[in-house]
């Protein structure tokens, strides 16, 4: 049952995903002064904020975990946060190759380039912190806090062009902007393209959060073996 | 419609997106394959050890 719902959802991802390529190359027109360029923008932005939910979602399950002690929500935080990554490298390079054509350079320690940066190898940090502590309780403790005061970056990261003057673009969004300053068509485009990389994302935790048990089912089983000898 | 202008770094963009999904879901079915095997040897080797007791 598993299984299939699994197949589905990947399926789901996929056919969501082709079908706003298919929007974004031939529906959609040109940007005026960038070209064709802007289009990595409906990745850029969607790669951002599927990281940031996956970030806000390891520090809720990490306090969950605190709060009842149940395996159950560090695994879902582990899982959580390494699905974050891939987004969040994914935000970091569509940027670098936009910031290549628009401004002319791959890269500057501007404020939200360097914090978001800084932010992604903090959640890598994370990663090794786990693979660095083998007793499981210690490991689930330490991580858990390490990923609640994580998240701090995150808020950091998506204030920093409000509370700086940066070279990244200002927010756009209607949300934040109250509207005007980008095309609707273009906006619910980002907004499609955000729900299928979250799907994606769906999709990714839960064969993480599989793995992620049958890890803790290995390190059960290797204890069992031990106490043989 | 595309235009020509910048289209070479619009496509390594999306290349570029697309690749770090893909290398992560290489990661993570070969990361599977291993856990199903290890979990396979230990319980193999558990059950040896129950029988020789």
């Amino acid at each position: 049952m598993r299984e299939k719902l699994l197949y589905g959802l990947g399926l789901a991802a996929i056919l969501y995903l082709v079908r706003n390529l298919y929007v974004i190359f031939l529906v959609l027109p040109d940007e005026l002064a960038q070209g064709a360029i802007y289009r990595v923008f409906y990745f850029h932005l969607p790669g951002y904020f599927t990281a940031a939910l996956c970030y806000l979602l390891a520090g809720i399950f990490s306090a969950m975990y605190l709060i009842t002690r149940k395996w159950k929500w560090d695994s879902l935080a582990a899982a959580i946060t390494e699905v974050g990554l891939p987004f969040a490298a994914m935000n970091l390079i569509t940027g670098m190759i936009w910031g290549r054509i628009i401004w002319g350079i791959w890269w500057t320690w501007d404020p939200r380039l360097t914090s978001a940066l800084i932010s992604a190898l903090i959640y890598a940090g994370y990663l090794m912190l786990r693979q660095a502590i083998p007793d499981p309780t210690e490991r689930a403790k330490n991580s858990a806090v390490m990923a609640i005061f994580a998240f701090a970056s995150v808020i950091f990261t998506y204030k920093s062009n409000e509370w700086f003057r940066t070279q990244h673009p200002g927010p756009v969004l209607s949300i934040r902007t109250g509207g005007g300053t980008i095309d609707p068509q273009m906006e619910w485009m980002l907004a499609h393209n955000l729900f299928a990389l979250l799907l994606l994302a769906g999709l990714l935790l839960a064969i993480r959060w599989r793995q992620e048990e049958r890890q803790r089912e290995i390190e059960s089983l290797r204890r069992e073996a031990l106490s043989f000898s | 419609m595309i235009e020509a202008r910048n289209f070479t770094y619009m496509f390594y963009g999306f290349a570029a997106a697309w690749t770090v999904i893909v290398i992560y879901v290489i990661t993570l079915v070969s990361r599977e394959k291993k856990l199903g095997q290890e979990v396979a040897t230990l319980k193999k080797l558990i059950a040896e050890k129950e029988q020789s007791r």
